[in-house]
């Protein structure tokens, strides 16, 4: 009985999650742009922009869920495969700004001119188009994770190992991104983005538009997720999270699914790297940092492992304390409270709010279900033995 | 001798002059042994005797240093892996049931069967009736029809060890190698567990490696005792359980 009601409930987390997330992503935008500024229920352009970043971060929770929490991959550099979706969109906008730039240089992106190159790389051609920056958004990241993950998984390095690999991993993009010969604007980054699509950038429209995208994108993730994990292949993955040998016994190529789930996962971070980017305005290399990662796998845990829902929910929460925290007298100490967080919440809440949320959930809806069948059993027969719910 | 395509043996398992050591100690030691298509063999040994280590090698956990290894007269085991060899036809019980604990015991058979393994296949399953048909009638067999939708965590022991034993009979292979089977099991679940794999026994080959000589008895059939790597002993429980060796390093005096 037990599983069907986790369902179920799972089910009305799921409903609840995507009308919250659709109406954001109606209602915020349109309050923005319709409504008077200053006017009491007007969202203010600063927090359209502040959400947004939020709903990347969300995509990316959810990435790192689909792997952590329902494959038992734990990946400590998810933040290179987001930065990367991110410079790809990057790159896109540097091209855009055309000859608006200090140099004024047609092709060229100001750092090159600043740098000297003659000539555009051949790696930033194409990205003048944007549905080739789009594809590449997708293509980068997901490249760069099977190659890793073909090598990792097939060579069965797993728990520790390779979270600490991937820490390596995106630490090694960090000093390569920080170098000005690597052809990425080193540590300033790619900024100074004019517009996209010939939209202004900085305009309020714009950023509403970006807004309602970034929901969109996190709707379609939360369902590609729930698509995945709710099939039988969501169920082999679970199987491969908990009994890793005992499937290959059963005849499952488990480097296959860790590869194919790791894949899907990096072009979803790669997603929400390409929409974070235009939303706060620049990209530079601090975004590979391993701290990065590692936060975001936090918010995982804070939310619920393994529920989807969770993932975002904790990406935001964790966020919003985050700006709220950082913006005030208790700044220099906000590391120390995200530590705080994640020792807490493993300690008390080690299924995250989530979680924890649904277990009190089936246990009191169990309990109802036991009281009702004793109730009407003791009306039927007159007998108040009581009948286990299983 | 071309191991391909020719039929090296008319034996489902073949396993001659195989050695292992680990850092120099070897678990197996030019061990030989045959096991006949529908046969169910016991195997016996005290405690480090390379049982586990045996069926590693067959599994593909393990790579034999030498020897020979063939599977049905034509496989060669010590080339593939785990999940190869699976897909080939051969299943395991662990010693320590291990079963898939958080999900339910209808889905750790469905785990179980099969069917197309693959992630494409897996991504756009859709279940099928005689899948469900095949998975009700496990459940008949290992009497955990009432516990179908409980989760397989929350079963007790015994009934884990039966849910292993139900996973290979979805796994449907030729060979089954069952470690310990009534570890921890009470006499009654014992004696049940002796019915259900003479049962599978009918249609499948077993090897069953076990301590309990009472079991063992049960099960009426060929017994081979290891020994530091090797087959110190082989015959019916009775010749086995007379022989002097075997007393001294296993059943005692």
């Amino acid at each position: 009985m037990t599983p069907h009601m986790l369902t179920r409930s799972l089910d009305r987390g799921a409903t609840i999650f995507l009308a919250i997330v659709v109406a954001c992503g109606i209602l915020i935008p349109l309050s923005n742009l319709l409504l008077p500024a200053g006017s009491f229920l007007q969202v203010p352009t600063y927090l359209v922009a502040l959400w947004g970043k939020y709903v990347c971060y969300a995509i990316l929770a959810l990435s790192i869920d689909l792997i952590w929490g329902y494959c038992g991959i734990l990946s400590l550099g998810h933040g290179a495969f987001f930065a990367l979706g991110g410079y790809a969109m990057g790159m896109y906008l540097m091209r855009q700004i055309g000859t608006r730039g200090v140099y004024g240089n047609p092709i060229l992106p100001d750092f090159m001119v600043f740098l000297n190159y003659s000539k555009l790389p051949w790696y930033w051609y194409g990205f003048d188009m944007f549905w080739f920056a789009a594809l590449m958004v997708l293509v980068v990241p997901g490249l760069l994770a099977f190659c890793f993950g073909w090598l990792a998984f097939r060579s069965r390095v797993t728990g520790v190992y390779l979270s600490i690999i991937t820490q390596a991993m995106t630490y090694a993009l960090l000093l390569a991104f920080f170098r000005n010969d690597f052809g990425f604007g080193g540590n300033n980054g790619l900024t100074d983005f004019k517009d996209i699509l010939g939209f202004n950038v900085q305009a309020e429209g714009t950023r509403a538009a970006l807004f309602a995208l970034s929901c969109l994108a996190l709707i379609a993730s939360f369902l590609i997720c729930r698509s995945v994990v709710s099939s039988k292949l969501g169920k082999v993955l679970i199987a491969i999270r908990d009994a890793e040998s005992r499937s290959r016994f059963l005849g499952y190529r488990v480097e296959s699914y860790k590869l194919f789930v790791f894949t899907l996962s990096a072009c979803m971070a790669g997603v929400a790297g390409a929409l974070y980017v235009p939303q706060v305005g620049i990209i530079n290399p601090s975004e590979f940092a391993p701290g990065n990662s590692i936060e975001a796998v936090i918010w995982v845990a804070v939310g619920g492992r393994g529920t989807l829902v969770g993932a975002a929910l904790g990406a935001v929460v964790v966020n919003y304390a985050k700006t709220f925290f950082t913006s005030g007298m208790l700044a220099p100490y906000w590391l120390f409270m995200l530590g705080a967080m994640f020792i807490l919440v493993t300690l008390l809440l080690p299924k995250g709010i989530v979680g924890t949320f649904n277990a009190w959930w089936d246990q009191s809806k169990e309990k109802r279900a036991a009281a009702a069948t004793t109730a009407s059993a003791a009306a039927e027969d007159g007998i108040t033995e009581p009948k286990m719910a299983e | 001798m071309n191991v391909m395509d020719t039929r090296a043996t008319s034996a489902m398992l073949y396993l001659d002059g195989v050695h292992v050591s680990f850092d120099g100690f070897h678990a197996i030691n030019n061990l030989s042994l045959t096991l006949a298509p529908g046969e169910m063999r016991a195997i016996i040994g005290p405690n480090g005797a390379g049982k586990t280590t045996m069926m590693d090698i067959i599994t593909g956990k393990t790579k034999p240093d030498e020897g020979t290894v063939l599977f049905d007269g034509v496989t060669d085991l010590t080339r593939l892996d785990e999940t190869r060899i699976a897909e080939l036809g051969i299943g395991r019980k662990f010693q320590k049931p291990t079963v898939f604990e958080s999900q339910t015991v209808q889905d750790n058979l469905l785990l179980a069967l099969n069917v197309d393994h693959s992630v494409k296949g897996t991504l756009f399953w859709r279940g099928s009736r005689p899948e469900s048909e095949r998975i009700d009638k496990v459940l008949e067999t290992i009497r955990l029809t009432e516990a179908r939708n409980r989760l397989a965590g929350s079963l007790s022991h015994g009934q884990k060890q039966w849910l292993e034993i139900g996973m290979l009979l979805a796994q449907d292979p030729k060979l089954l190698l069952v470690d310990e089977p009534v570890a921890g099991m009470t006499d009654v679940e014992t004696h049940l567990t002796a019915e259900l794999l003479k049962e599978i026994n009918k249609t499948h080959t077993v090897m069953v490696v076990e301590h309990d000589m009472t079991f063992v008895r049960e099960l009426g059939v060929k017994v081979t005792c290891l020994h530091e790597g090797t087959v110190l002993a082989e015959g019916t429980i009775d010749q086995v359980s007379s022989n002097e060796r075997v007393i001294e390093v296993y059943l005692g005096r």
